[in-house]
Order: C-alpha cells, then sequence, then structure tokens
C-alpha cells in the first residue's frame, strides 16, 4: 500500500511507545523491594508518556494517511504482517492511553500495598496492550493485542480489587471473551473474503458481498457493544468498575471502554459501510436507550463508584449516537467525546480512590461537607464532575454540542431524547456533589482526612489542564482528527453509492 | 519383496529406539536399586540419538518402504520429533515422581521407550496393518505404565479399565480394518485410495467400515478420564500428548490419505464427532474437582478442535492438526509437570482446591501455570491461540463457518474451568503450606515447556512453516 508507507520521523516510534512499558514489566521482575518498583514503574510512565508527545506533535494533519508506519514480515504463509501505524483518529487515543499510564501509577501509589510488583508488572503489561490495540494495522496484530489485555485485567480485578472481585473478573473475562471469539471468526471470513490479507487498509478498500458484510458487522459489533458497553451488553460494566482497584477503573473507564468505540469505528464502519448504514437506526435506538437508562441508574445509586459507573453507560451512549448518526459533526464529536470522556472519568474515578483511601467508604450518605475539610480536593472534584455534566468552557460540552447537533441532523426525536439524558447527567452528578461535599460534616473520619498531596495534585492538575485546554480551545484537536473523519465520510459515501448502482 | 539396505538405514531411527530398550533391559540386570535413574539418563540419550537421526533423514522421501507398508516422509518426520519431545520430557518428569511414588524401577522406562517406537511406526505407517501394529505396541506399553503403581488400587484399576476398553476398541478397529479389506482387497493405504476412488461413495458397506475406523481410532484420542486419574501423573501427562499425536498421525494418512477420495461418506460423522467431543469434553470439565480428571476431560475437548481439522480437510487442515499437536505437547506437558511438583510425600496435590494461594508462595510456579492455563484456553500470545487460530482458518477456508462458531462458543465455556485454577492460584488465599517436589529434571522439562509455549505464540512463523512443508500428498 503506497499511501500507508509513511514515517516522518524515521524511527520506530509507535513500537518505543507500545513497547516500553513492556520492558519495564519486565525489569520489575528483577526488583525486589516495592518502594523501588513504584518508582521504577512511575518512571517507565512518565517516559512511555513522553515519547507519545512527539507522536502528536510530528502528526501531520493534512492528510489521512496512516503515519510512523512501521511494517515487517512476520508470519509470511499467513500473509501476517507486523504493520503499526497511526491516523487522525488513532493518535488520540494513543496520546490518552499514554496519558493514563502514569495516572494508573499514581493512582496506586498507596492504595495498592499487598504484591505491589505483581500489579505494576500487570498495570504495565497491561498499557502494552491498549497502546498496542489503538496502533495495530493487521488484523491479527490487533488480535492480539486486544485479547492479551485480558490476562492483566482479570488479574487486577481479581487480585486487587473489592470484595466481591472474583465474582467481577470472572464476569469481565468471560463477558469480553464471548465477544471477541465471535469477532475472531469475523476476521478470518473477512481474511478469505478479501483476498487472504489481514491488512486492515488493504480490506477498506474491498467491497465485500452484502452477507459477509451484513453477517461479520454483526460478529466485530458484538465484540466492540460488549466493550463499549452498549445497552443491553453493560451488565459486566457495573461489577467490574466497581470493584477494580482505583487504577482499574481508571483503565476501563478511560481506555478499556474507547476500545470498544474506537474498534466500532476503526472496523464495522469504514469495513463495511453499507451494513453501517442498515443497522444504524437500531444502534442509534439502542444508544438513545443506553444514555436515558444508564441516567436512570445513575440517579438511584447510593455508592458513588456505581454511580460513575453508570454514568459511563449514559456517556458512552452519546458517543455512539455521534458515531452513527454517520455525518461529520457527530462522527467528530463522538471521537472528542470518546477523548474527554477518558480524562473525565479517568479523573473522576481517581478522585474517588483518593477519597476512599482517606475515610474508607464510599457511600453517599457517608459523606458530607468535604469541602470543609479537604478544600483543594472538593476544587478538583468540583472541576471534573461540572466536566462531566458537560458544563460550558469544559472538554464534554464540546463533545456533547456536536453529537447533538450531529444527530439533529440525521433525526430530531433522537436529538430530542438524548437532550434527556443531557439533563439527567446534571441532576445526579450535582445531586452526588453536593451529598459529598457541601452541607455539614457528619461523618468523623471525613474531619481525620488530610487533604491531597503533590503528587496527587500533578495528576489531577494535568487532567484539569485538558478539561479547560479542550474546552476552550478544541480546534487543534478536532484538527487532529478532521481530515481522517472526512476520509472515512467520504469513503462511506462512495462505497454506499457503489451498492446504490448494483441494488 | 526386496530386501535393500538403504531401507535399514532409512528405519534406523526406529531400529535405534527399539534395540535401545532392549539393551537398557538387560543394563537393568546389573544396576542397583539407587542407580536405576542411570536408565532415565541413558533413554534421554537414545531419544537424542533417534531424533538425531530422524534429522538426519528429514529430506528424504522413501516412498513407501518394507513392502509398502512404512514410510519416510516429511509428515512422519514431524509427527515423530513431536513423538521425541513428548517422551523426552515425560522421561524428564518422571525421574523425581517415581522415586517419590516408590516405584523406581528400569522397565518404567524403557516401556517408554517400546511405546515411543509403536508410535513412530504409527507416523510412518502407510498400511492399515502396520499401523495397527504401532498402535497395539504403544498400547500395550502404556497399558502397564498405567498400572505402574502397583501398591495403589487406583492404578490398577485405572490399568485394568484401560486394557478391557483398549482390547475392545482394538477389536472394533481391526473389525473395521477387516472390512474395509473385505470390500477393497486391500489394507494398503495407497491402494484403498485407489480402490475406493472406483468403488462409489455410497456404499454401505464400506460406510460401516469407516464407522468401525472412526469407533476404534475416536478411543485413541479421547481420554479415559478414571484412566488419567489413576495412572501416575508422569504418564498421564506423557498419554496426554504422545499417544493422542500418534492417533492423529495415523488418522489424518488414513482418512485425509486412504479415504479422501470418499470423504462425503466421513465428513459429516467426523463433524457431528467433534462437536459431541468438544461440548462433553468443555462441559463435564467444568464440574470436575480433581485436577488430572480436569485436564482429562480438557484433553476430550482439545481432540475435539483437532478433529475439526479432519473435518476442514487439505493442506491446511493437515497442518493446523500437526501444528496443533506440537503446541498440545508443550502446553499439556508443562500444565503436568506443575502437577508433578505438588506430589511430595503423603501429599497427593490433586485435588484443584489444593493450588488456592500459591502465587503467594512460590511466584515462579504460579507463573508458569498462568501461562500453561492462558494458553490451553486458548488466550493469546500464547501458542494456544496460534494452534486454535489456524484449525479455525482451516475450517472457513472450506466454508465450515457455522461449526467453526460452535468450537469457539466451545473454546469460551472451557476458558472458564482454566481461569478458575488462576483465580485460585492468584487470588485466594493460601490455607496450607507448599512443599513442592523441584528437582532440576523437573525444572528443565518445565522451562522447555514454557519456552515452546510463549515462543510459538509470538513467533509462530517456523513452525507453521514446519507444518505446512510436511503434510502429505492428500
Amino acid at each position: 500500500m503506497i499511501e500507508a508507507v509513511h514515517n516522518s520521523l524515521g524511527i520506530p516510534i509507535l513500537s518505543i511507545v507500545t513497547f516500553l512499558p513492556l520492558a519495564g514489566a519486565a525489569v520489575l521482575l528483577f526488583v525486589r523491594n516495592a518502594g523501588l518498583v513504584r518508582w521504577i514503574a512511575l518512571a517507565v510512565t512518565v517516559a512511555d508518556f513522553i515519547v507519545s508527545i512527539p507522536i502528536l506533535l510530528n502528526f501531520d494533519r493534512t492528510t489521512y494517511h496512516m503515519q510512523f508506519v512501521e511494517h515487517y514480515q512476520w508470519i509470511p504463509s499467513w500473509n501476517i504482517t507486523y504493520f503499526m501505524g497511526v491516523d487522525g483518529i488513532s493518535v488520540l487515543f494513543v496520546f490518552l492511553s499514554a496519558l493514563l499510564g502514569w495516572i494508573c501509577v499514581v493512582a496506586s501509589w498507596k492504595a495498592i500495598e499487598q504484591r505491589v510488583k505483581e500489579f505494576m508488572i500487570a498495570l504495565l503489561v497491561m498499557q502494552t496492550a491498549m497502546i498496542g490495540v489503538f496502533c495495530a494495522l493487521d488484523f491479527f496484530l490487533f488480535y492480539l493485542f486486544w485479547e492479551a489485555m485480558l490476562i492483566p485485567m482479570y488479574l487486577i480485578i481479581g487480585v486487587w480489587g473489592g470484595k466481591n472481585r472474583i465474582y467481577a473478573a470472572f464476569k469481565f473475562f468471560l463477558y469480553t471473551l464471548a465477544g471477541s471469539i465471535f469477532m475472531l471468526i469475523g476476521i478470518i471470513v473477512l481474511y478469505f473474503a478479501g483476498g487472504e490479507t489481514f491488512d486492515i487498509i488493504a480490506l477498506m478498500h474491498q467491497k465485500f458481498s452484502l452477507p459477509v458484510q451484513l453477517w461479520v458487522f454483526l460478529a466485530f459489533f458484538l465484540a466492540f457493544a460488549i466493550k463499549v458497553p452498549m445497552f443491553p451488553f453493560h451488565t459486566w460494566l457495573p461489577d467490574a468498575h466497581v470493584e477494580a482497584p482505583t487504577a482499574g477503573s481508571i483503565i476501563l473507564a478511560g481506555i478499556l471502554l474507547k476500545m470498544g468505540t474506537y474498534g466500532l469505528l476503526r472496523f464495522p464502519m469504514a469495513l463495511f459501510p453499507y451494513a453501517t448504514s442498515y443497522y444504524a437506526i437500531p444502534i442509534i435506538v439502542l444508544s438513545v436507550i443506553a444514555i436515558i437508562y444508564g441516567g436512570f441508574l445513575a440517579l438511584a445509586q447510593t455508592d458513588i463508584k456505581k454511580l460513575i459507573a453508570y454514568s459511563s453507560i449514559s456517556h458512552m451512549g452519546f458517543v455512539t449516537l455521534g458515531l452513527f448518526v454517520l455525518n461529520a459533526t457527530g462522527i467528530e464529536g463522538g471521537i472528542l467525546q470518546m477523548l474527554n470522556h477518558g480524562i473525565t472519568t479517568g479523573a473522576l474515578f481517581l478522585c474517588i480512590g483518593v477519597i476512599y483511601e482517606r475515610t474508607h467508604t464510599r457511600e453517599l450518605a457517608a459523606y458530607g461537607g468535604l469541602a470543609k475539610a479537604v478544600p483543594i480536593y472538593t476544587t478538583f472534584l468540583a472541576i471534573f464532575v461540572l466536566s462531566s455534566l458537560a458544563i460550558p468552557g469544559t472538554n464534554s460540552f464540546i463533545g456533547e454540542l456536536l453529537i447533538i447537533t450531529g444527530a439533529f441532523g440525521f433525526n430530531k426525536v433522537f436529538a430530542g431524547l438524548s437532550i434527556i439524558g443531557a439533563m439527567l447527567g446534571a441532576v445526579y452528578l450535582l445531586g452526588m456533589y453536593k451529598k459529598i461535599a457541601l452541607g455539614e460534616i457528619t461523618n468523623p473520619h471525613i474531619r481525620e482526612a488530610w487533604d491531597v498531596d503533590g503528587r496527587e495534585i500533578a495528576a489531577m492538575a494535568v487532567l484539569a489542564l485538558f478539561v479547560f485546554w479542550i474546552g476552550l480551545n478544541s480546534a487543534p484537536f478536532l484538527d487532529i482528527m478532521h481530515v481522517s473523519v472526512n476520509h472515512l465520510i467520504e469513503q462511506m459515501n462512495t462505497v454506499n453509492g457503489y451498492y446504490a448502482t448494483i441494488n | 519383496m526386496t530386501f535393500d539396505i538403504y531401507n535399514m538405514v532409512l528405519i534406523m531411527p526406529e531400529i535405534i529406539v527399539l534395540s535401545g530398550a532392549c539393551l537398557l533391559i538387560l543394563l537393568d540386570l546389573v544396576l542397583d536399586q539407587n542407580q536405576k535413574h542411570i536408565i532415565a539418563y541413558l533413554s534421554l540419550f537414545v531419544i537424542l540419538i533417534a531424533a538425531a537421526g530422524t534429522w538426519m533423514f528429514a529430506g528424504n522421501n522413501s516412498g513407501e518402504i518394507l513392502g509398502r507398508m512404512f514410510t519416510i516422509d516429511g509428515y512422519s518426520t514431524f509427527f515423530k520429533m513431536v513423538f521425541y519431545l513428548s517422551t523426552f520430557l515425560a522421561v524428564l518428569l518422571s525421574i523425581n515422581y517415581i522415586k517419590v511414588e516408590g516405584v523406581e524401577r528400569g522397565e518404567y522406562y524403557v516401556l517408554m521407550l517400546f511405546a515411543l517406537s509403536g508410535m513412530m511406526i504409527m507416523a510412518s505407517g502407510t498400511d492399515l496393518l502396520s499401523i495397527y501394529v504401532g498402535l497395539e505396541l504403544m498400547a500395550l506399553s502404556i497399558y502397564v505404565l498405567t498400572g505402574f503403581i502397583q501398591y495403589n488400587g487406583r492404578s490398577n484399576e485405572a490399568a485394568m479399565k484401560y486394557v478391557i476398553l483398549g482390547a475392545f476398541s482394538s477389536g472394533v478397529l481391526l473389525y473395521g480394518i477387516s472390512l474395509v479389506y473385505g470390500i477393497t482387497g486391500t489394507t494398503q493405504l495407497s491402494d484403498l485410495s485407489t480402490a475406493v476412488k472406483n468403488q462409489g461413495s455410497m456404499d454401505m458397506a464400506l460406510v460401516l467400515a469407516i464407522i468401525f475406523l472412526v469407533a476404534g481410532f475416536g478411543f485413541k484420542v479421547a481420554a479415559v478420564p478414571d484412566v488419567y486419574e489413576g495412572a501416575p501423573t508422569s504418564i498421564t501427562a506423557f498419554m496426554s500428548v504422545g499417544p493422542k499425536a500418534a492417533s492423529f498421525a495415523a488418522i489424518l494418512r488414513v482418512f485425509l490419505g486412504a479415504l479422501g477420495p470418499v470423504s462425503v461418506s466421513w465428513v459429516n460423522l467426523i463433524a457431528a464427532l467433534s462437536i459431541v467431543t468438544m461440548a462433553v469434553g468443555s462441559i463435564v470439565a467444568l464440574s470436575q474437582t480433581n485436577i488430572k480428571r480436569m485436564l482429562a476431560y480438557s484433553s476430550i475437548a482439545h481432540a475435539g478442535y483437532a478433529l475439526l481439522g479432519l473435518v476442514a480437510g487439505g493442506p491446511d487442515g493437515i497442518a493446523a492438526v500437526m501444528l496443533y499437536m506440537l503446541i498440545y505437547t508443550f502446553m499439556n506437558m508443562g500444565i503436568f509437570g506443575t502437577i508433578i511438583l505438588m506430589r511430595k510425600g503423603n501429599f497427593r496435590g490433586e485435588n484443584i482446591e489444593d493450588y488456592t494461594g500459591l502465587s503467594k508462595v512460590n511466584k515462579g510456579t504460579a507463573l508458569l501455570m498462568l501461562i500453561f492455563l492462558f494458553s490451553l484456553a486458548g488466550i493469546p500470545p500464547t501458542a494456544g491461540f496460534v494452534g486454535k487460530f489456524y484449525i479455525f482458518m482451516a475450517l472457513i477456508r472450506s466454508g465450515y463457518v457455522p461449526l467453526a462458531v460452535i468450537a469457539v462458543i466451545m473454546s469460551a465455556i472451557s476458558a472458564y474451568f482454566y481461569i478458575r485454577i488462576v483465580m485460585l492460584i492468584y487470588m485466594k488465599e493460601p490455607t496450607r503450606e507448599f512443599d513442592l517436589a523441584r528437582s532440576p529434571a523437573n525444572s528443565l522439562a518445565l522451562a522447555i515447556a514454557a519456552a515452546g509455549t510463549i515462543l510459538i505464540g509470538i513467533l509462530p512463523a517456523w513452525f507453521l512453516d514446519m507444518a505446512k512443508s510436511a503434510i502429505f500428498p492428500g
């Protein structure tokens, strides 16, 4: 593929950003001291974040072609290659994963006391797999990273999670596995339908027969819809989010859910434009149900972590709504909202973890008056809560605005319904903030709570920076994805035009 | 029949293994009880020499020799390498184990070498009769090995059950062979292929013969849970890989080679059989509490996946089964190697619950078990995934998409009982002291198994090409 052979840096930077955490994990195998383990893990993840910055800076915004491409033979007899590259869509998520990587280490600094070494190894292996998913341009490689995530995540939830962790770990594992095995069949079917190749770019130029499109779309959709999770595949999410340790929740909310929507965008939508428009309405209906139903579920929660978990279902409903209205505004809003949700919800889970370390409770009723005890903390909490309910000036406002605008361009009823969800968001999030931060202190533990330390402030401040940066000046972020999104839509229109002529 | 001396050179590896076994049984007479491990090391040496011999002839394709009953081709070479590997690992796992069990006797290793030579004959056999002779040589040795712990009732019971079932299935197989001979007038595989081509596929007698062959061979690839549970663990490990691979070697040659032209008459039968095998294996394994029993059902499920390769047929179907057998050897030997570690003193360590909290005490062993279990579950980046992937690819290439869907559902079900063990190892607190029966030989076996499981998972190209280039023309 000529269009993909493009690497402006001349060094295999995507491999570095992907495998640096794995190398760090290998080093950790030989370290015994828990304190040293934490510092090495932090150093590795910060280094990984630093490596990810030049990728964003050197990214050429004027082309939809894959950049920083690496392409090597791997398993020639199956025509499988080691093929890495990013475009305007995936580059944002490589950056997000690298950003949340070190925040996870920070969040686990004191929260993880048992088996620190194993935890950090699992975390670093996880990061390699996550970044790999966003960079892989060969289906086999993609699937390898995608499934390999199951192992560390299963351990992170099951070993270091809360009371009900084992149940949650099994549920997470089996749900995800059940979805992805059908995708595996889909991938192999495509391999033969597309002329024996796993090359994603090459497959995007194929025109698949209708039955292949409609069936394989469903196979992929199932895998990604479980990951997102879309209604009605969402039941694993509250368990996994609530039981996982803070870092696990940040990864789940920040990156894993994005993989679902990224996957939808990258594979079914780009590969099967006809099937995409064919299934768009049902998927939008599911999205709107998720927005409203997730909002009502969040409204009923008394556990803070569960509340945020259900709010994720609602917010991810916005993302899938944006993607499947199939116009540029909606899709760009969806992508931006994926980034926003990663930052904001990651930050909210960080906040919950921070306060849980001090009070050892997540029950809303046990809180009150936190603003008096820990003012810096509550300020950050306020920022992230406001961002989550999409107040103008914060990142989510831009995302939701674009999505709702896109939705109005598609169908006024769905757009109108989705606004109900946005209003519900304001209710449960402000209600939560009121119960936690305002009022009188009723719980003696809260009086004893100490405010955030430098490490925690650093993590929250960086996330808050992105909240306002995207909120006040979203143009640079939208610019990155603009050309790629337009190309995607063009491609979809061309292919749909083709099907219109043959039908 | 001409008796060509060159043929004798080609079958040198078989001769080395057999004569090595005979010499070792004589040596056993002069060794003291505390020197029996020497036999083990010498058998390892015999295996290595034979492997070197097989490797030397790897490029040759001898055609059919010894009265057209035998061949040295890439296909048999590949399988022989799998047999050497599994026997080598099984001997390594046995050295300390049979001492713990108190049955350290020279015949143990000699019988393993006899079983190995039987497997080699099965892989090279090009006549139903030579395959049958190899199969019986292998099976008889394993019957004895199963009952090797004479003072243990379970071991005796296992051997008894195995002999009875084995004899019955051999009878069925022989009856099938006799029917084939009656219909076509030959048991030679290429003659058989020509004969059935002219016969027409809807011959009811032939279908009956095929059903008998399927039943007879089917028993050999399936695992008998009682036998797996009662046999010495090292022998359970051995028979779960070597003999199974040997039976698949023979099955592929008989069905895809000789009976390939009439595949319509058996392919649905095999497809149904593989679904039942996968389902029974995966579902019954869910409720097991004994790890050897659980692995017996897991072994049944894996046999079901491998049978799918037979259904798929064609070069990819054959190569997929070959690769699967190699991969299965590494990962299953590995998991049995960790089970053997638990057996020390009076502690059996066969209950799944016995592994609770292992990772707290012994990180290395826990990590190895994690790798082997995820590989058995088929999760990348382990070899187990590559094996399943190739089977599914072969199936879908031949157009059996629904069958592939059933297979992935079964594999998701079976993931549960593997990750349950990981859960016990990593997510629960230990309830007792762990005292592992470590030995250098066992560690070496585990290292080889782990290296194979990871290497084929990440860089399968070389192994894959080996399998692909070694298929028989069928």
